[in-house]
């Protein structure tokens, strides 16, 4: 019988206010899972300030400091500071920021704090858009998407910002990306990185039913094409050596994509533009595995 | 012990005294030696405390606040744009009500970029629920860290306070001080202890979202922190007092006041000047006195209404300049004093901008204007006029 790798204990309760099929309560729902109950997190502005409940209720069983929306790198450092300075330094600190409070507004003091080499785990949960505020283009919003302020006709013109080659530059002990719809693996990666010390950093991606524009029900189902038709690829950064940790899966873009109404404008060329991009970002992502695979050898 | 220290050592020795627990900081002239002489301390083991060299004064005041959110005492210091790129997380930190202390070394703002003396930067931030003490001296400076953590970290009023020091005229200006010796610190300063501090063994969450029903309620007790303040800064001196045998007279010592048919109101370094002038004034037979705004947050609405039933006029020097009809300390005494029934005439004085020296003939003639008015007015003083500026 497969042993059951997800821990049982659940540190959060029902009653959070996400939409329905949210991406993001399963990312925190597992970070919870893998890493609590001795942790402590610090939110920013984001779709997880509101989801919480509002005061005094809250979904998440753990201590939650909310900060300010571009200084989570900031907040993980003070709190990391303040636990030392108490002699609490078995609690493990928690930045759990969105794509726009960590890929735009809070990139500044994310990299000041992995230059620093904090001591704390970062998830970045990436629904791709400014989405707490209505579907907002973000550095993080795909190419060709549709946003609120990337109409369509006007739709996205610039790449995805690569979080993960930003947080590589710095050196960090350990990056990984992961998605809801592989929780295995996701679990696993926050497992090994707990016991890893300096900045540790997450990408995960949470897809969104009203900000993508997809039935709530097909949420899992979507994190797992995006993975499958390697448009989100997962892999590890640990301690500088790449390795893909699902590489399986022949998907395509074309399937990928036409299961969301943020893409419905896209024209066959533009499809076959994100296939070619898709495919370009793979064989790099190969290739750095295949190298560092060299050098750590 | 009695030594010589600048103000911005007078900081830093203060933060060691106070044992502060976590040090973050970016930085700007001319709070630097501040913080430079705080990591010296750490370095060399004689201070305990987490030191953070964060990449921004944002970052500084966040990693103080989530540090204090799990009752951890703190200490920052910036000046001018750091004070301004700190305003956001000022508001953080009032509504959290974690009790910060920070040094701020009053600076010009820019554009056009100065170093010098004012205090625009820290006046600028009179809404975000700080607790504003204004010194004089580097005693007063040293001694005002100490009692600013024991007003900021009172139960009743639990809010971050800054000790605020004029560029230069302070900061690196060398004046005896007397040093406390750390058993008579600790005596003095006990430990923190945050009720609400964050703990995973009683998980909570701190900065909820509040909705319409709760939000006004939360705000009205900060407000009540503050009103507290007002309160316990007069406890905070007495029990100053009966450990160290000084004091600095709350927040509105007044000099030569009783009879006096003027009054200069003023804070920072301006006040000595500004007490030798009084003297002089009233050698020469004039009855004239100060009154030396030492916190300006909470604002000492009930002195400032006694001070008014005595005096008929009362002259303010406002070394910041904020847009509306006259300096902030003008508007906000014109406000307290003035009724319907009358209350003493309030004339207002902007000057010493941008490290402009504050010269005894200037405060003189500041005296001399309100004595020989009777209408309240606002006027720049010391300007040169027909200043020409390139096409």
């Amino acid at each position: 019988m497969a042993r059951l790798t997800i821990p049982e204990r659940e540190l959060m309760t029902s009653g959070h206010l996400g939409c329905p099929g949210c991406g993001a309560t399963l990312v925190m729902r597992y970070v919870l899972k893998a890493l609590g109950p001795r942790i402590m997190l610090t939110v920013p502005a984001c779709c997880w300030a509101v989801m919480s409940g509002a005061f005094p209720r809250t979904c998440v069983g753990v201590p939650f400091l909310d900060c300010a929306f571009e200084a989570t790198g900031a907040s993980i450092q003070g709190l990391r500071a303040g636990l030392d300075a108490r002699g609490m330094r078995d609690v493990t600190v928690v930045g759990f920021a969105g794509d726009g409070g960590t890929a735009d507004i809070g990139l500044q003091s994310l990299s000041g704090a992995l230059e620093r080499g904090v001591d704390a785990i970062y998830v970045m949960y990436d629904n791709e858009a400014y989405m707490n505020t209505g579907v907002q283009r973000s550095g993080a919003t795909p190419w060709g998407a549709w946003t609120t302020t990337t109409p369509a006709g006007r739709e996205k013109g610039q790449e995805k910002k690569d979080m993960m080659r930003i947080v590589a530059a710095h050196d960090v002990p350990y990056a990984a990306t992961a998605s809801i719809a592989f929780p295995e693996d996701f679990v696993k990666k926050l497992e090994k990185s707990r016991d890893i010390r300096g900045p540790r950093f997450f990408h995960v991606l949470a897809p969104c039913p009203p900000g993508w524009k997809y039935p709530p029900e097909e949420t899992v189902r979507l994190g797992r094409l995006a993975v499958d038709a390697r448009v989100f690829p997962l892999y590890e950064i640990d301690h500088g050596r790449y390795r893909i940790t699902r590489k399986a899966g022949r998907r395509t873009v074309r399937e990928y994509v036409e299961k969301q109404g943020r893409f419905a404008h896209l024209t066959e060329e533009q499809v076959a533009e994100i296939q070619r991009r898709v495919d370009s970002r793979w064989a790099k992502l190969e290739s750095l595995e295949k190298a560092t695979a060299e050098v750590h050898a | 012990m009695r030594t010589t220290l600048t103000g911005n050592h007078a900081q830093s020795l203060a933060a060691k005294l106070a044992r502060v627990q976590v040090v973050s900081a970016y930085p700007i002239t001319p709070q630097t030696t501040i913080v430079e002489q705080i990591a010296e301390f750490v370095a060399s083991g004689e201070m305990p405390a987490e030191f953070l060299e964060v990449e921004s004064e944002h970052s500084a005041l966040q990693a103080c606040i989530s540090a204090a959110a799990v009752g951890a005492r703190t200490y920052t210091a910036t000046s001018s744009q750091g004070l301004l790129l700190m305003h956001e997380l000022l508001h953080w930190a009032s509504g959290l009500r974690v009790p910060i202390v920070m040094g701020v070394v009053n600076r010009a703002v820019a554009p056009p970029w100065s170093i010098y003396a004012d205090h625009t930067d820290a006046v600028a931030q009179r809404d975000t629920g700080w607790i504003q003490y204004y010194c004089e001296s580097n005693q007063e400076v040293l001694d005002t860290v100490l009692q600013a953590y024991r007003l900021a970290e009172d139960p009743r009023v639990l809010l971050p306070a800054m000790v605020c020091e004029d560029a230069f005229f302070l900061s690196h200006t060398f004046e005896p001080v007397d040093v406390p010796t750390q058993e008579e610190v600790d005596a003095f300063l006990p430990p923190l202890t945050l009720p609400y501090a964050l703990d995973p063994d009683r998980p909570a969450r701190l900065g909820s979202y509040m909705p319409p029903e709760q939000y006004m309620e939360h705000r009205r007790n900060v407000a009540q922190g503050m009103e507290a303040a007002a309160e316990a800064i007069g406890d905070v001196e007495r029990a100053f007092f009966e450990r160290f045998g000084r004091d600095h007279g709350g927040a509105l010592p007044l000099f030569a006041c009783k009879d006096a048919d003027a009054v200069l109101l003023t804070s920072g370094t301006a006040a000595s000047t500004a007490r030798a002038v009084v003297r002089a004034m009233r050698a020469d037979g004039l009855k004239v006195g100060l009154a030396k705004l030492r916190v300006f947050r909470p604002w000492p609405v009930e002195a400032l209404r006694e001070l008014a039933q005595r005096v008929p006029r009362i002259a303010v020097l406002d070394r910041s300049f904020t847009f509306g009809f006259g300096g902030a300390l003008f508007q906000e005494v014109r406000n307290s004093v003035q009724s319907p029934k009358g209350g003493p005439l309030v004339r207002g004085y902007i000057a010493g901008l941008g490290g402009r020296d504050l010269v005894p003939e200037m405060l003189r003639g500041i005296l001399e204007d309100a004595l020989a008015h009777d209408e309240p007015d606002v006027s720049w003083v010391g300007i040169k006029e027909g200043t020409a500026w390139p096409a």
